[in-house]
């Protein structure tokens, strides 16, 4: 019995860690209609980018990812402005092309700096503090802090979608880019700021990426895998959503290893499966689409 | 204030206006009339930069707009009422009017208080998502949104296009509180009647070019009827 709810229980704050991975790919495709099939590899990238303030500067992954953020919000508004802008339109296929060529010249571009070599954040201690629940459950910190930073980080792009006017602005340019335009809104620079606050996400991602495991330069697509999945569970456009998709992955992984351990990344596509042929909208699809 | 000389647009190879020359003065009401498909609402399209149009064509106080970023041109003070009024759906009443005046300034005369204060259906349903409105709100909504830009120049495409004529009176009784701000508005109307009763002065457009200009104390019945069907 302990052992399931364990299972339950790392499940849910593995999910945490999968909605950090899927928030930015759900804020881009909500606002722009663009599939980021680099997504997984900006991780990556954003990850070693953090190891490389780490190491330079002697500073705890946590404190590095605080310097990384801003120098990745810039580095995604400057790939949206020079870049991705040119790929939008009418046709779905220039920007799913443009990113898969990014994808590959991520990938190869981290290799030739970095080798294959697999590399990990270490954060001290505290990767492997746990807090006692009683009845011979525990949690460990670093997972509840993944799980926690998931929430906050969705907290606060609902607040910036909901309470602020840059978020009209996001959400206007999302429902109706011509008519946005006529309010003095210019798409082109609410997108870049659109990528800006996708990559400060992909930088917290990346710090728990890096420090619950090794990362190399070849785990990108498979992290876009997960991250994809739980933007469809949740509903294509919606951050609780993506969360809760995030957590059914994160379950059925769990739950999956519980049984076999080698049905743990099975499992989890497993669950995406069944939702997708139970709710093909995802469970909590936008009204308007 | 406003002016086009020779103002042309294209719909990839389809021509739809062929030179048009209006002016709008500061303080004027210009209705343009015509028949559906005369070229009105690409005139707009074309003035607000959502189409493109050749260089000078339009000018703002004697200055080029074309060829600039609808965004450049609505930020100059020249704000449409889009045909159709194009609410954003998962925007409330109120977050529609607030978009109306993104990135501008306080300071100007029109404010939620006062567009609430025109057009106070509004005021009840600001909570509301845009969609739920009765198509008279929401165009109210729509006229609305355009004034928290406050801007020197509103451009109205049939603003009673599907409404009944009770409505259309009340949306045209706010007419008067936008004119008194010193804002010049041009009206692409369908509804000649309710044109002609608020405009200093009328253009009717036929097949892209301008078939009559002039006020409308001046212009015949039949002079109308000619310019708008083709006779």
């Amino acid at each position: 019995m302990t052992a399931w709810l364990d299972a339950l229980l790392q499940g849910i704050m593995l999910g945490g860690l999968y909605a950090l991975f899927a928030a930015g790919l759900s804020l881009i495709f909500g606002i722009m209609r663009l599939v980021n099939l680099a997504h997984g590899d900006l991780i990556v990238l954003a990850a070693f980018v953090v190891l490389v303030v780490t190491t330079a500067l002697g500073l705890d992954p946590f404190l590095a990812a605080l310097l990384a953020a801003p120098l990745l919000f810039a580095f995604g508004y400057a790939l949206q402005f020079i870049l991705l802008n040119r790929t939008l339109g009418r046709d779905i296929l220039p920007p799913l092309l443009v990113t898969f060529g990014l994808s590959i010249i991520v990938q190869n571009g981290l290799l030739e700096a970095f080798s294959a070599d697999s590399r990990r954040l270490r954060a001290g201690s505290i990767e492997t503090e746990s807090l006692s629940l009683g009845g011979g459950l525990a949690v460990g910190v670093m997972p509840l802090l993944t799980l926690a930073s998931a929430v906050l980080a969705i907290l606060a792009l609902n607040f910036l979608f909901y309470r602020t006017s840059l978020g009209r602005a996001f959400r206007a340019t999302s429902d109706d880019p011509e008519t946005a335009q006529l309010m003095g809104i210019d798409n082109k620079r609410i997108f870049a700021l659109a990528m800006g606050v996708a990559m400060t996400v992909v930088a917290v991602a990346a710090l728990y990426l890096g420090m619950r495991a090794n990362f190399d330069p070849t785990i990108g697509p498979a992290r876009l895998i997960y991250a994809f999945e739980a933007v469809i569970i949740g509903g294509l456009g919606s951050l609780w959503g993506t969360l809760a998709g995030g957590i059914i992955i994160g379950l059925a992984q769990t739950i999956g290893a519980r049984i076999d351990p080698e049905w743990q990344i099975l499992a989890g596509h497993v669950a995406f499966l069944i939702v997708l042929v139970l709710r093909p909208r995802g469970l909590f699809p936008r009204a308007v689409d | 204030m406003l002016e086009t000389r020779g103002l042309t647009a294209f719909y990839g190879d389809f021509q739809a206006l062929y030179g048009i020359d209006a002016a709008l003065a500061q303080g004027e009401t210009v209705a343009i009339i015509g028949a559906n498909g005369a070229g009105k609402s690409t005139f707009l399209k074309a003035v607000t930069g959502l189409l493109p149009s050749p260089p000078g064509a339009v000018r703002l106080d004697g200055a080029p707009i074309g060829g600039l970023a609808p965004a450049r041109i609505t930020r100059l003070g020249i704000s449409l009422v889009p045909e159709g009024r194009r609410l954003f759906p998962s925007l409330s009443v109120e977050e529609n009017l607030l978009i109306g005046g993104y990135g501008r300034a306080p300071g100007g005369y029109w404010n939620l208080e006062r567009v609430y204060a025109l057009f106070p259906a509004l005021a009840e349903r600001r909570r509301a998502p845009g969609p739920s409105l009765s198509g008279g709100q929401q165009q109210m909504a729509a006229i609305g949104r355009a004034l928290m830009a406050n801007p020197r120049i509103l451009l109205c495409d049939e603003i009673s296009l599907g409404l009944a004529p009770i409505v259309i009176r009340d949306i045209y009784n706010a007419v008067p509180a936008i004119k008194a701000q010193g804002t010049s508005i041009l009206l692409v109307e369908q509804d000649i009647v309710q044109a002609m009763a608020v405009a200093d002065r009328v253009y009717c457009f036929q097949e892209g070019r301008v078939s009559l200009a002039g006020r409308p104390s001046e212009l015949t019945r039949e002079q109308i009827h000619a310019a708008y069907f083709g006779a």
